[in-house]
């Protein structure tokens, strides 16, 4: 078990959420949509051009800026 | 009978709008919440001796103050104390979905929940105990599928009766651990001895707020008790630098993790059955999977786009013909009916004319928002968002600013009118400010004729290689455009992108038919009313001053002699050679009428400026009548080369008096060319900026800007190519 930032993570990699760490809005948009440490996580994919990514989590998909996802870090097997 | 106010409140996506238009159908109105283009829906349902005031409350995940819609819905929850809110939760996606419920019970309100697209849950093997949620959350909750209208009676039945018990809703309280927990009892002691803002809020919810550094609260809290404000931000201080220290957290990090926490504990207690993993892919992710591949993704989006403008700009061409055959009907029965005179001119000219060219749009508009409404409602936008984020970032814009580009011309021949009101889809602010603005250089189909007559006259030979360019010409320009105002006057840093991308769906039809006839009927009243105003008032500054006495006499008797000659004419070609001439001194007329009247004068006036681009008194009336509508340069070129009205056949004589004349050239051509591109949005399009934008102002700032920056540019140009020897 490591811990990874988000953005390095693969397509179809899997692990649980361990800290997101910004605040303000994009902390608050962030965790209303669920992303809060324990929170299981898969990678679906990335656009075309590589950013956004998009994420499975809780059972629907959400995508982010790579930018955004830098806060994120994920803890991975 | 009863009358109860009824909120409905829902993330975006849980079905919302669908189970509104279930409920009150035809019975809706469409209006802005006050000061901002949030769209508020009203309508009304009636049952059993109830009558049911409905508001749509926009689509939000929470109720922080950061986004205008979140703004509006907590605003509204204040000011108009709704009885009872119905909060729609997405069965097949329930943990977030009951994230914002968790807010409206933490803040006391009688809520009613409508447990949405069972269905949908049950096609994925999710099975929900509706009566152990309600029995755990403390409130109703209420199975329903809003697509069928399942569920929704009992729905209405459940909320009534929670309003008309009045029951008064104890806050919910949840534990956030040791820390915090102390520390909000401790600001609910001062609040509760303070009467601090109690009246509209539960003492434990504006801790809570003070917690999470809530702008709306703070500055109330400020208002009411500065010391007590002050007091209370203190103990969110040290509390905060606590939490930093020993758990490298801070409090609104923290509520989140433990409201979400809450919510897991409670969807475990039993709620949920699962026949498999939450995170299996289902039939909405293998068509991603295609729709979004790196490859293929691009692809389909280009066909989809180019099917969307198709539609809009092809299918709708039958029925603007219907429009068009009836305006012209119109004028001809009343030019009939009429005698010569300025009343007939204003009424066909000024009146028809103009409101003729306004709702000439309407089928276009329709069509729009009925291909944007499928797009939409069927969930492929925000995959158009997610491609296309990348460059349009780049920019300052938005992923979604790309369909808008697209409709106002970024394939040559859309509509900016569309395009602006198309800009409603983007969520974020100040990209969709960005947006609206730079949409307008798109090159739309009213600027064709122009830069099809000057091109083919001009640049004969490269004119489809010409054509191309002007169009990336218009992208490059709008999208640098709005980089710069990214930078200068709508600086910020770029929204969150942070977007869902939700299950696709088969659009309803009532839905889509809902959704086009409102925006459509929107445009209608509020353009006509603007644009009936503003096309006499150009109209009457194309007619007036009248030509003096004097040269009126004399184009009359002018016409007088040939008319004499041209009844004792013999031969038909004599005569013919006759009509000729007194078609000349009609033209001639006119011509002189147009330079008489006040928009001649002041296109003379400009020539002192505009020479400098290369344009004459000629070309600044055309530029001037171009802000009615761009297909009228053509037009008023032709009148003031003295050619008549220009129509189809006359552009190629205006074509070949171009080409001859010696205030012409292929520089100035090009100049021209680029100074329509760029120059002030027709005023139906600035109408629908002001409208779409909130302000006149922005309506003001783009003829400004965009003149000035048209002007400029063809000032490079031709001085450049001057000196080049061009």
């Amino acid at each position: 078990m490591y811990r990874v930032n988000m953005r390095k993570m693969e397509d179809n990699q899997s692990g649980v959420i361990s800290a997101v760490r910004v605040g303000g809005e994009l902390g608050r948009r962030i965790r209303d949509m669920g992303l809060v440490p324990g929170t299981p996580v898969r990678i679906q994919g990335r656009a075309p051009l590589y950013d956004p990514v998009a994420l499975r989590i809780r059972g629907f998909t959400l995508t982010l800026r790579n930018s955004e996802a830098d806060h994120i870090e994920v803890e991975v097997a | 009978m009863s009358k109860i106010t009824l909120a409905l409140a829902g993330n975006p996506n849980a079905g919302k709008t669908t189970l509104f238009n279930e409920l009150t159908g035809a019975r809706q109105h469409v209006g802005n919440y006050p000061g901002v283009t949030v769209e508020k829906k009203e309508g009304v349902y009636l049952h059993d001796g109830y009558e049911l005031h409905i508001v749509d409350l926009p689509g939000t995940y929470s109720l922080t103050a950061y986004s205008v819609e979140e703004v509006v819905a907590r605003d509204f929850l204040v000011n108009e104390k709704p009885e009872v809110i119905v909060n729609i939760v997405d069965a097949s996606n329930l943990e977030r979905n009951l994230y914002l419920s968790l807010q409206f019970l933490e803040r006391g309100i009688p809520v009613c929940i409508a447990l949405n697209m069972i269905d949908v849950a049950k096609s994925r093997g999710i099975e929900i105990k509706s009566q152990k949620l309600s029995e755990l959350l403390g409130v109703p909750v209420v199975p329903i599928i809003a697509r069928s209208g399942y569920g929704k009676h009992d729905l209405m039945k459940t909320a009534a009766r929670v309003a008309e018990e009045k029951t008064v809703q104890k806050p919910l309280q949840i534990s956030y651990g040791d820390d915090l927990d102390r520390v909000i009892q401790e600001m609910e002691k001062e609040i509760i001895s303070g009467n601090f803002l109690t009246d509209t809020y539960p003492a434990r919810w504006i801790a809570l707020k003070y917690l999470e550094n809530d702008e709306l609260v703070l500055s109330k809290g400020n208002a009411a008790n500065p010391a007590l404000s002050e007091k209370l931000t203190g103990m969110t201080r040290s509390v905060t630098a606590h939490l930093e220290d020993t758990m490298d957290t801070y409090p609104e990090a923290l509520l989140a993790d433990y409201r979400y926490g809450y919510i897991h504990s409670i969807v475990r207690k039993g709620v949920i059955r699962r026949k498999d993993d939450e995170n299996r892919l289902y039939t909405s992710d293998k068509i991603d999977r295609i729709v979004t591949h790196r490859f293929l993704g691009p692809l389909i989006m280009l066909a989809v786009l180019l099917m969307l403008y198709q539609f809009t700009f092809t299918y709708s061409e039958v029925p603007v013909s219907w429009f068009e055959a009836f305006f012209s009907w119109l004028s001809d029965t009343v030019s009939t009916a009429l005698d010569q005179g300025f009343l007939k001119s204003l009424i066909v000219s000024g009146i028809i004319d103009g409101v003729g060219g306004v709702l000439g749009f309407v089928p276009l508009i329709m069509f729009m928002f009925f291909g944007i409404a499928v797009l939409e409602d069927s969930g492929y936008f925000a995959r158009v968002a997610f491609m296309m984020d990348r460059i349009f970032r780049i920019f300052g814009l938005h992923g979604s600013s790309v369909m808008a580009y697209i409709l106002s011309g970024g394939i040559a021949g859309g509509c900016a009118v569309p395009g602006v009101m198309a800009t409603r889809t983007l969520k974020s602010t100040r990209e969709r400010m960005a947006t609206l603005l730079t949409v307008p250089f798109m090159n739309c189909g009213a600027k064709l004729p122009l830069l099809a007559l000057l091109t083919g006259t001009f640049f004969g030979k490269n004119k489809a290689l010409l054509m191309f360019v002007l169009t990336l010409i218009s992208w490059a320009g709008a999208l640098l455009v709005a980089k710069f105002l990214r930078v200068t006057i709508i600086r910020g840093p770029a929204t969150p992108f942070v977007m869902e991308l939700p299950p696709y769906r088969f659009p309803t039809f009532k839905g889509l038919a809902i959704h086009t006839w409102e925006r459509t009927w929107q445009y209608i009243q509020k353009a006509g009313t603007v644009i009936l105003g503003i096309s006499v008032i150009i109209w009457a500054m194309m007619t007036f001053p009248e030509l003096s006495e004097k040269e009126i006499q004399r184009f009359e008797h002018q016409q007088e002699t040939l008319q004499i000659s041209l009844d004792a004419a013999i031969s038909p070609s004599e005569a013919g050679h006759i009509r000729k001439q007194l078609q000349d001194i009609d033209s001639q007329e006119a011509k002189e009428r147009l330079r008489n009247s006040v928009a001649g004068r002041i296109g003379t006036f400009m020539e002192r400026v505009t020479k400098f681009a290369g344009f004459d008194w000629r070309i600044n009336i055309a530029l001037l009548g171009g802000f009615a509508a761009k297909e009228v340069v053509v037009s008023t070129l032709g009148t003031a080369y003295s050619l008549g009205e220009a129509d189809a056949e006359a552009a190629k004589s205006l074509s070949e008096t171009l080409a001859k004349s010696p205030s012409w050239s292929p520089l100035v051509a090009l100049s021209l060319i680029i100074f329509t591109m760029f120059y002030a949005p027709c005023f139906v399009a600035v109408v629908c900026i002001i409208r779409e934008a909130g302000s006149w102002k922005w309506g003001l700032f783009s003829m400004v800007f965009n003149t000035l920056l048209a002007f400029t540019l063809a000032v490079i140009v031709f001085q450049l190519g001057s000196l080049m020897g061009y």
